[in-house]
């Protein structure tokens, strides 16, 4: 399967990858679109390094099929790995060889690579990531976020098309975390697709246009972040003392805590119908599950009852709220 | 050319490692030290110690084929083994390489690149210990020339020449060993692992041609004409010895590089 102009930076299809018994990746269908920032979030463990190491043609997919900038992989790999940057499984160098020296072998170690302007970048990529004073120094001397620098520095070394980041802030503090943002949002600008691995939602949610999930070596949801937020159910809150009465009005609409029925009761995290007494103010929570009705109509009816208002919230859930009930799990559970 | 800055690259990561010069200095050591004892214990020949020591205080050049002599059974393979173990397995420990795979280096290339390396390896052991032994022999002893096994003497410049031609024989004599250490080094992501196992191996393979009950086996060791460098001491020299060890050492090379191809190209690198 070679899909030419399909749009897609990566596609797989069916891909799975077992470790004897183990099932590492199940049937996993992605689709990254050209110039898209795309998060591959999941928890530790759930096969997003193992599908990272089959896109680059580092291991063979027991089956199912990969295309890697339009070529299948890993038969295309000396034709597409040139216009793929990548940081797999963390930062990896001879530690006994200078930052600079590093770069220098893996960028000779690419046939494509202009020889003629080999240091030129390597210094600029160097500068880029902020190692220019430490570009000479022994990499056993680095601390875990230089190397996690320098591991940038050679994605960044050529120009590239695609570039595969596995936890690219891994080990960084929070200037490098906020450093690793900016540069990718300048580089997705210049028309890079970016496919990031990470475990930490708010890395993935503050970078990205698009997202997939994984667990326990599922996909679990794919979309673009906006489509993965609305995928979640959406919760009405009213404030008022009139509560049995504001119940009635939601139950016309169609509202009511019952009405939890048709959405397969995975709505556990919403305390339904819940009323509280908060200074003679009552909290009216009921589940919003098709984004129906409009809020205006609701706030209308509730009103043309005679309810008195005091506050009224359509409580969307995050997308933290969103992965725990996808994964069925803590994000950091497996760490 | 574009693929020869990943071979310019390899010499550059075997040759300016530490490792790589701490061993090349204590196979210097080894004619050094034969000159230094001879030098200090003069008297009569015994007759023991290993072949032609006794006549390294009548010309200094024998401290280089004493040196040859005495390295081949266990120092030279000793850090060939070090050199070959390390190649892949290495860069596994390392995690450098899946960067190098992604770079991308076919895996093919990169095989081909690192048992350049260690080959390259074996030649600089070789000339090591040639080289200091001529220049220490040269110091102690003064050098002259050199009278052969035949009888025959030769002068200076070819005795230098033979000497380069010993070298050589022993280089090739490692390059057989040098790709079962690469396709050991295939085999696993821990570097001292493999190396062990391919001085290990270079040891049994030497115990083993010392059983007569094996005489079927020994033209097939690798280490069979390991000490059949001295024919290049006769006058006319025996060719045939250099050729069946080169012949040798290429089957070698041939079968465990197709080995060590087969296996690096079929595994997953999850190093």
């Amino acid at each position: 399967m070679a899909p030419g102009d399909t749009g897609l930076a990566i596609e797989t299809s069916q891909l799975s990858k077992s470790f004897g018994t183990r099932h590492a990746v199940n049937n996993l269908d992605l689709a990254v679109p050209h110039g898209s920032v795309f998060g591959f979030l999941g928890p530790n463990g759930s096969g997003k390094t193992t599908t990272i190491r089959m896109l680059l043609g580092l291991a063979t997919p027991t089956s199912g099929s990969i295309s890697v900038l339009g070529r299948p992989m890993p038969a295309a790999g000396q034709d597409v790995l040139p216009h793929v940057g990548a940081l797999v499984e963390g930062p990896a160098f001879y530690p006994f060889l200078s930052g600079r020296s590093n770069l220098l072998r893996l960028d000779a170690a690419n046939p494509r690579s202009a020889a003629a302007d080999r240091r030129r970048r390597v210094d600029r990529a160097l500068d880029t990531v902020g190692l220019g004073q430490a570009a000479r120094l022994a990499v056993h001397a680095y601390s875990l976020g230089m190397k996690q620098r320098l591991g940038i520095a050679n994605a960044l070394a050529t120009d590239h098309e695609l570039l595969v980041l596995d936890e690219p802030t891994n080990g960084l503090d929070p200037q490098g975390t906020r450093e690793v943002r900016h540069l990718i949002a300048s580089l997705a600008g210049a028309g890079t697709t970016v496919f990031i691995s990470s475990h930490l939602l708010s890395e993935i949610e503050q970078m990205c246009t698009h997202a997939a999930v994984m667990s326990n070596g599922n996909r679990v949801a794919q979309g673009t972040l906006a489509e993965l937020r609305s995928g979640g159910n959406g919760t009405v809150v009213i404030h008022t003392p009139d509560a049995d009465a504001a119940r009635t009005v939601l139950g016309g609409l169609g509202l009511l805590p019952g009405g939890e029925a048709a959405q397969g009761g995975d709505t556990a995290v919403v305390p339904h119908g819940e009323t509280g007494e908060e200074g003679g103010t009552g909290v009216v929570q009921v589940p919003w599950p098709d984004d129906e009705p409009a809020p205006e109509s609701i706030v209308a009816a509730l009103v043309a009852a005679g309810v008195r208002v005091r506050g009224f919230a359509l409580e969307r859930p995050s997308l933290e709220d969103r992965f725990v009930e996808l994964t069925g799990e803590g994000f950091d559970v497996a760490r | 050319m574009p693929g020869s800055a990943l071979l310019v690259s390899e010499l550059a990561l075997v040759f300016r490692r530490r490792r790589t010069w701490a061993m090349l200095a204590a196979l210097g050591a080894v004619p050094v030290l034969v000159a230094v004892a001879v030098r200090l214990t003069s008297g009569p020949p015994t007759g023991r110690g290993p072949a032609f020591l006794d006549r390294v205080a009548g010309n200094g050049l024998f401290v280089a084929i004493v040196g040859m002599f005495m390295c081949i059974p266990l120092f030279l393979p000793l850090t060939v083994s070090v050199v070959a173990g390390d190649t892949i397995a290495g860069e596994a420990g390392h995690g450098t390489l899946r960067y190098l795979l992604i770079a991308p280096a076919s895996r093919g290339r990169l095989l081909l690149v690192k048992y350049f390396g260690a080959a390259v390896f074996c030649l600089a052991a070789a000339l090591v210990v040639a080289l200091v032994g001529v220049l220490i022999g040269l110091a102690l002893f003064g050098v002259g020339p050199v009278t052969l096994l035949s009888g025959d003497t030769i002068p200076l410049g070819e005795s230098l020449g033979r000497i380069g031609l010993m070298a050589a024989y022993v280089a090739i004599s490692l390059w057989g060993l040098a790709a079962i250490g690469l396709f050991i080094s295939t085999l696993t992501d821990v570097p001292v692992g493999a190396m062990a196992a391919t001085a290990v191996l270079s040891v049994a393979s030497q115990i083993l041609g010392q059983l007569p009950q094996l005489d079927w086996l020994h033209p097939w060791l690798f280490t069979q004409h390991w000490f059949g460098f001295a024919d290049l001491l006769r006058e006319p020299i025996l060719w045939a010895s250099f050729g069946e060890n080169a012949l040798l050492q290429a089957g070698y090379v041939l079968v465990f590089g197709a080995l060590a191809y087969g296996r690096l190209s079929t595994k997953d690198v999850l190093s």
